[in-house]
């Protein structure tokens, strides 16, 4: 498949108002803005377009169901907080085109009725949103973004809102507790945010990728879509390969390809010398497939019935020198350390299963221990407010449950049994607390 | 007694709670330029809504004196409609505002598993021998903070450091971190790699 959303990422100038313009931005917008709201809505839910920031959950439906009849104002939030370990895709479509997200953000508005767009970009990403103001002050001196947007009566603002370090941010009410002023701690649902979200209005939450692709979907239709990949896993899709690889990057294909032709084909394969051991395809909250799992299609459907899931699509590669019990305590600190503490099961859960895991680690494990996991990771599963805590539990489950052995041989010999040579010497530096 | 019954209760390894508090700081008052920054900010939000500007004035106020205090949020509060102590609630909620005084370059080295995987405990180990201080510490000089940050979105150029919460530098090897903080030194921001989408363009 050719690229479709990175097509002209590598060109010099690919962000420019100017260069996207000359290569077909905002005529999706134009198209969109002559067909009523509500066929671009049922367009959208033809297309089977899923969304791309973890859940899959169908676009169109979601925004059908924002209410209609309401005397509110309605927003789009769109979802730039990109936080999940591994992922990395939203960084490079706003650097590199960010005239898709921001005519992606004015279809979206248009379907729904919003007169504001907020995107919530990350924190860490300062450098991209320098370049993506400076091209939004562009797009409103031309008319694309503002009142009278290419001189229909439609009036839409964009507004880019900077987060400040919160991975639970990312979370669509947290997004929006932040997006108000507020911790970035989630609400309880329902109500949903399609009914009620920012400032208490109907609000539709997307991510970056998602939006990004409505001007292909408006310009060449549904069906068009809907072909290039699976069954209800259409359009192209960001994949991003990181860990012991060769070529780690984002790569576009359609949800055909598979994981380990994303890791060889795309990626180049485990560094030089090395076998894989372990992969994790969706971001650091989906469970490990091991190598022989890999020959399924990277859609959303097929990703599960391997046992995973596709979430976020930041796949990452472990080779055989990584320890399983290391991982999870980093993982395990990264969740302690993001848990929003708004629930206990997880503001306590992680941080008991980052300190069982600790002293696995150093050797000062009792075999108990392992059962200790399972049991405390099993009581935040499902017990939670947001998904978080299932995600927090995840990497000691799912490591426990394949690697069981490594944990027994920590505990048995009383120290790390895989030290790996990239691993810190002492454990004081990396993550002592 | 404990909330598991496996989990033994030890009040100091378990139940160590993790308060920050803010240092009260000298006087406080934002200048006339950041303070038109922030009167245009709080435009984009709804006139009832102006408290969506925390983040900005926060930013704002690091800006100017390095890191929070209370009496930056207590001047920023009234402007937002906010009281000072839900200022605070925020401010300590996010990462990238420093309560404390920090140095000229932070160094926040991207510890999560990608960078893990390519060695980021190691560049971690290698500018803390280099600077002599542990993590969250200040060098006596008050040039460098080393901290550990979570994954920064740029796991393809693993390891990843953030310096300052703006500039970046990729794709750090342990061997080299000990000579980057030389070549700060040296030469300053200029050394730092950058995004490398930024740098290839
Ligand atoms: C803990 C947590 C973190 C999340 N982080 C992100 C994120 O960084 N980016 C994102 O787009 N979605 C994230 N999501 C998913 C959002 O809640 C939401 O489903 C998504 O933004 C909806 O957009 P979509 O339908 O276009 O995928 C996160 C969810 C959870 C539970
Ligand atoms: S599951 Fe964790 S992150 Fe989500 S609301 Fe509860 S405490 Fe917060
Ligand atoms: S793990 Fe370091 S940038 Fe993602």
């Amino acid at each position: 498949m050719d690229p479709i959303l990175t097509k002209y990422i590598r060109e010099p100038n690919s962000y420019t108002l100017d260069f996207s313009v000359k290569h077909g931005a905002y005529e999706g917008l134009k198209k969109a803005l002559a067909m009523k709201p509500n066929d671009v809505i049922e367009l959208v839910k033809a297309s089977g377009l899923r969304g791309r920031g973890g859940a899959g959950f169908p676009t169109g439906m979601k925004w059908q169901f924002v209410l209609k009849d309401t005397p509110l104002p309605k927003y789009i939030a769109c979802n730039a907080d990109e936080s999940e370990p591994g992922t990395f895709k939203d960084h490079v479509l706003m650097e590199r085109n960010p005239h898709s997200l921001f005519e992606g953000c004015l279809i979206g508005s248009w379907a729904i009725g919003a007169k504001v767009a907020y995107i919530y970009i990350r924190g860490e990403f300062y450098h991209v949103q320098q370049i993506m103001e400076a091209e939004l002050a562009k797009a409103y001196a031309r008319g694309y973004v503002g009142k009278n947007i290419m001189g229909s009566d439609f009036h839409c603002d964009i507004v880019l809102h900077r987060g400040a370090g919160a991975y639970e941010a990312g979370e669509e009410t947290a997004l929006i507790e932040s997006l108000e002023g507020k911790r970035a701690q989630p609400r309880i649902k329902p109500p949903f945010p399609a009914v009620s979200g920012l400032y208490n209005c109907p609000t539709a939450v997307n991510n970056v990728e998602t939006l990004c692709n409505l001007p292909p979907i408006v310009l060449n239709g549904a069906e068009w879509f809907a072909k290039l990949g699976p069954e209800k896993n259409g359009g192209p899709k960001l994949f991003c390969v990181s860990g012991h690889v060769k070529k780690p990057g984002v790569f576009e294909a359609s949800m055909h390809t598979t994981l380990r032709q994303l890791i060889y084909d795309y990626a180049g394969g485990i560094r030089d010398g090395h076998q894989l051991k372990a992969v994790i395809p969706g971001g650091s909250s989906v469970p490990i497939l091991l190598p022989d799992q890999l020959d399924v299609a990277a859609s959303f459907d097929d990703v599960v019935k391997a046992g995973s899931m596709l979430g976020s699509a930041g796949i990452i590669v472990m080779d055989e020198t990584t320890c399983m019990v290391w991982l999870a305590r980093n993982l395990l600190y990264f969740y302690k350390h993001e848990s929003c503490g708004k629930c206990t099961p997880c503001r306590e859960g992680s941080d008991w299963l980052y300190k069982i895991l600790t002293r696995i680690e150093n050797g000062e494990g009792v075999m108990r221990d392992i059962d200790l996991l399972v049991s405390v990771g099993g009581n935040i599963v499902g017990k939670t407010l947001c998904a978080f805590g299932d995600a927090a539990a995840t990497p000691a489950l799912t490591t426990v449950k394949h690697f069981r052995q490594e944990f027994e041989d920590h505990i048995r010999e009383g120290r790390c049994t895989l030290p790996a040579e990239w691993r810190a010497t002492r454990m004081t530096t990396a993550h002592a607390h | 007694m404990s909330f598991h019954p496996l989990m033994e209760y030890d009040r100091a390894k378990f139940q160590k709670s993790a308060r920050h508090t803010v240092p009260e700081g000298p006087p406080f008052a934002l200048t006339p330029e950041r303070r038109a920054q922030l009167d245009e900010i709080v435009t984009k939000y709804p006139p009832d809504r102006k408290r969506s500007a925390v983040l900005a004035a926060l930013y704002l106020v690091q800006e100017q004196q390095g890191y929070l205090t209370a009496n930056g949020m207590r001047h920023i509060a009234p402007l937002l409609d906010m009281t000072p102590a839900e200022v605070d609630d925020v401010a300590t909620y996010y990462v990238m505002f420093h309560k404390a005084p920090v140095g000229k370059y932070v160094l926040q080295v991207c510890r999560t598993l990608s960078c893990a995987l390519n060695g980021a405990e190691r560049v971690t180990e290698a500018l803390s021998e280099k600077l002599g201080i542990g993590i969250g510490e200040t060098d006596p000089s008050g040039m460098f903070t080393l901290v550990e940050f979570e994954c920064l979105g740029a796991c393809d150029r693993a390891p990843v450091v953030m310096v300052n919460n703006e500039l970046w530098h990729e794709c750090l090897r342990p061997e080299d971190a000990g000579q980057l903080v030389d070549a700060i030194k040296a030469k300053g921001a200029a050394v730092f790699s950058g995004c490398h989408l930024e740098v290839e363009r």
